[in-house]
């Protein structure tokens, strides 16, 4: 628009680079987003088999208390003494004498190894004698692989929807305005757990469920940005040089409209990840042959009956970790990308 | 759409009377409007469980049905119809609340909506009541304190409260109350509602109210932050008003239309109930019953509940529309 020639003006920063300089001056963000950077590629080491790939071994003995300097020495306890004098010979009147020593044959032919399993474990065993922390590792990558996928296909599919919905209008948007309510009118629980009941239990369900019920929100909010930016001149003279409409919606108008799919997109992981947590420990969610924060929860409440309070910590501060990080990272997110909204929330 | 007339030109009679009308027209727009949603529930509803449910015949069979009985129960349920003539049967259940009984309990769906549902109002009604009151006061004292490190402090503490699952407070308050102190009973229910409220429902619900404050004062707090922005908080001080009147009247009666709208927004849940608290504290309420269902597989259940409870919903929210409208004479109805 500007007719001044470049000589004069300073290239204008993009909108990205601008985010990433507000993001960079503030602490915490930056702080949060090298958690969720961390817990990230632990994530990836955990999938690629680097890291608790032997989660499933019994190292310790079942229920194994965390510590970090080994088991007490045993107690001096009082002995009983063993009796003297000669054994008393039962072979005349023990009916299986004389095949002992066939057995003991037969025994030997088979070799047996005593694996010694460790009395006490840095964090702790769960019922198993599994490592409490390399189970919380392979929770993590289920548990934020579901919350991470099942956003970007929520997030797809509202941006789809508000796209064609906000572009076009008309029969289009009416119909996608009824999609919506329809879907808005069901309480969130019972959509989940209608959702829950057609489909068989599994990883892929559980992000199947959550994104086919969680895109509502994603795509009123696109939407409503469809319909302010669709009128814009930048579109109007697009339209003037012959872009088509997909051309249109896609390579001019979301562009403009990415980072309020972004924004959303991580506070849809955060809220989806606590929603699987949930669907897991009622039995909804991953298979049983798998982990997640949400089963290792179920496990762990038994547990504290019993005093084994280990499996609850591991996972509880695991979680809690990352959704905070997470939830600070998208606050400076949100603050970076639409410095309007500082300070409201 | 139609902005009343202001009141000098009419006399008041005729503008009630107006008023009214208008109140009518908009509720008869309103209900109209419901008749597409609901179908889309049902027709939503009807194809998840026709095209990705289980085959009903082979549930109700069971493990040893022969394949006859399973052709006999989809001659019997109607399974072999063509669809249009299924999903009209599935309206006239609907509309003549007849859904036959659940197929795992063979208890009646109407009289499972109501002996299930005392119990969650139960818990749901002071939860909602004690929340909102709790929260107000505490966010007013946090945005009253604003940018001093008592907010801040609070600001961080509610971020890692928040995003510890709810399930670990639950777990820890039943472990440590009930089960180790012995405040309260570990869990259970009777038939009398006043036991209930004093002896099983306390727990559980003070649990989820301390749970759900975080959330809701930071809520509360950016509201009361919004309102604290405006110009009339500023004529209001340099009236030479005391911080505490500026807070109290002005501030906390601009700021409850905002909390009002989350309350209603709040509302239909209480229905559903909190399905997590029912099932850990064995509070057969409709959250735990829906939940059973899923498990059972119990379809009519299921499929009974989602379209009530949506219909109830969008009737509520219609409730608190006018009441808005009762609130705030300013809300013109649209």
């Amino acid at each position: 628009m500007s007719t001044i020639t470049a000589s004069f003006v300073r290239p204008s920063e993009g909108v990205w680079l601008a985010a990433w300089r507000r993001l960079k001056g503030d602490r915490v963000g930056i702080v949060s987003m090298l958690i969720v950077g961390l817990f990230l590629l632990l994530v990836l080491a955990a999938a690629t088999g680097l890291v608790a790939r032997d989660w499933q071994k019994e190292l310790g003995v079942p229920n194994a208390s965390p510590t970090f300097i080994g088991p007490a020495p045993p107690e001096a306890t009082g002995t009983i003494a063993v009796p003297t004098g000669p054994n008393v010979d039962l072979s005349d009147i023990d009916p299986l004498a004389p095949r002992y020593k066939e057995w003991a044959e037969r025994a030997a032919q088979y070799k047996t190894t005593d694996t010694v399993k460790a009395e006490t474990l840095p964090f702790g065993g769960d019922r198993l004698g599994r490592d409490v922390i390399a189970k919380a590792i392979q929770g993590a990558k289920v548990s934020i692989l579901v919350g991470v996928v099942a956003a970007l296909v929520a997030t797809i599919i509202g941006t789809v929807l508000g796209a064609l919905s906000g572009f076009f209008g008309g029969v289009v948007g009416d119909v996608l305005e009824w999609v919506y309510n329809v879907f808005t009118a069901i309480p969130d629980i019972l959509k989940i757990f209608a959702f829950a009941a057609v489909v068989q239990r599994g990883v892929g369900s559980v992000v199947l469920i959550l994104a086919l019920t969680g895109w509502t929100g994603i795509y009123r909010l696109i939407r409503s940005e469809f319909i302010k930016h669709s009128v814009r001149e930048y579109v109007r003279s697009a339209e003037a040089i012959g872009a088509s409409r997909m051309s249109r919606m896609f390579k001019h108008i979301l562009p403009n409209v990415s980072h309020v799919a972004l924004v959303q997109l991580s506070l849809h992981v955060v809220a989806f990840i606590k929603s699987e947590v949930i669907l897991s420990y009622l039995g909804l969610g991953v298979g049983v042959d798998q982990v997640s924060w949400g089963t290792m929860l179920a496990e762990a409440q038994s547990e504290l009956i019993l005093g084994y309070w280990w499996q609850l910590v591991a996972v509880t501060a695991c979680m809690a970790v990352f959704v905070t990080a997470f939830a600070l990272f998208t606050d400076a997110l949100r603050d970076a990308l639409d410095p309007k909204l500082r300070g409201l929330e | 759409m139609h902005e009343a007339r202001s009141g000098t030109e009419l006399d008041s009679a005729a503008s009630l009377v107006l008023e009214s009308s208008q109140v009518a027209a908009y509720l008869i727009r309103r209900l109209w409007q419901m008749i597409p949603t609901l179908l889309g529930v049902v027709l939503l509803v009807f194809f998840l469980f026709k095209y990705f449910g289980a085959d009903p015949a082979v549930v109700l069979g069971g493990l040893n049905a022969s394949p006859e009985m399973v052709e006999s129960i989809r001659e019997q349920l109607g399974l072999n119809k063509p669809v249009w003539e299924q999903l009209w049967i599935f309206i006239k259940q609907i509309v003549t609340f007849d859904w036959g009984k659940s197929w795992a309990t063979h208890e009646s769906i109407g009289h499972l909506f109501a002996t299930r549902m005392p119990a969650t109002l139960t818990v749901m009604i002071p939860i909602l009541l004690l929340q909102v009151a709790l929260a107000i006061p505490f966010a007013l004292a946090v945005a009253y304190v604003r940018g001093s490190l008592t907010d801040r402090m609070v600001m961080i503490l509610t971020t890692v409260a928040v995003s510890i699952s709810l399930l670990v407070y639950v777990i820890l308050a039943q472990y440590l109350f009930a089960f180790r102190l012995g405040w309260f009973p570990v869990q259970g229910w009777s038939d009398s509602t006043w036991t209930n409220l004093r002896q099983y429902a306390p727990l559980p619900v003070l649990t989820v109210v301390m749970v759900a404050l975080a959330p809701e004062i930071r809520l509360y707090r950016s509201f009361f932050l919004d309102e604290i922005g405006h110009d009339y908080v500023r004529t209001a001080r340099a009236k030479g008003m005391s911080e505490n009147t500026v807070l109290f009247k002005h501030v906390l009666r601009n700021a409850m239309m905002p909390i009002l709208t989350n309350v209603s927004v709040a509302l239909p849940g209480i229905f559903v109930g909190s399905f997590l608290i029912e099932v850990f504290f064995s509070i057969p309420g409709l959250g735990r019953e829906i939940l059973l269902a899923v498990n059972r597989a119990d379809y009519p259940v299921i499929q009974a509940f989602s379209i009530y409870l949506a219909f109830l919903t969008m009737v509520v929210n219609l409730v608190t529309d006018l009441l808005y409208k009762l609130v705030d004479p300013r809300v013109v109805l649209k």
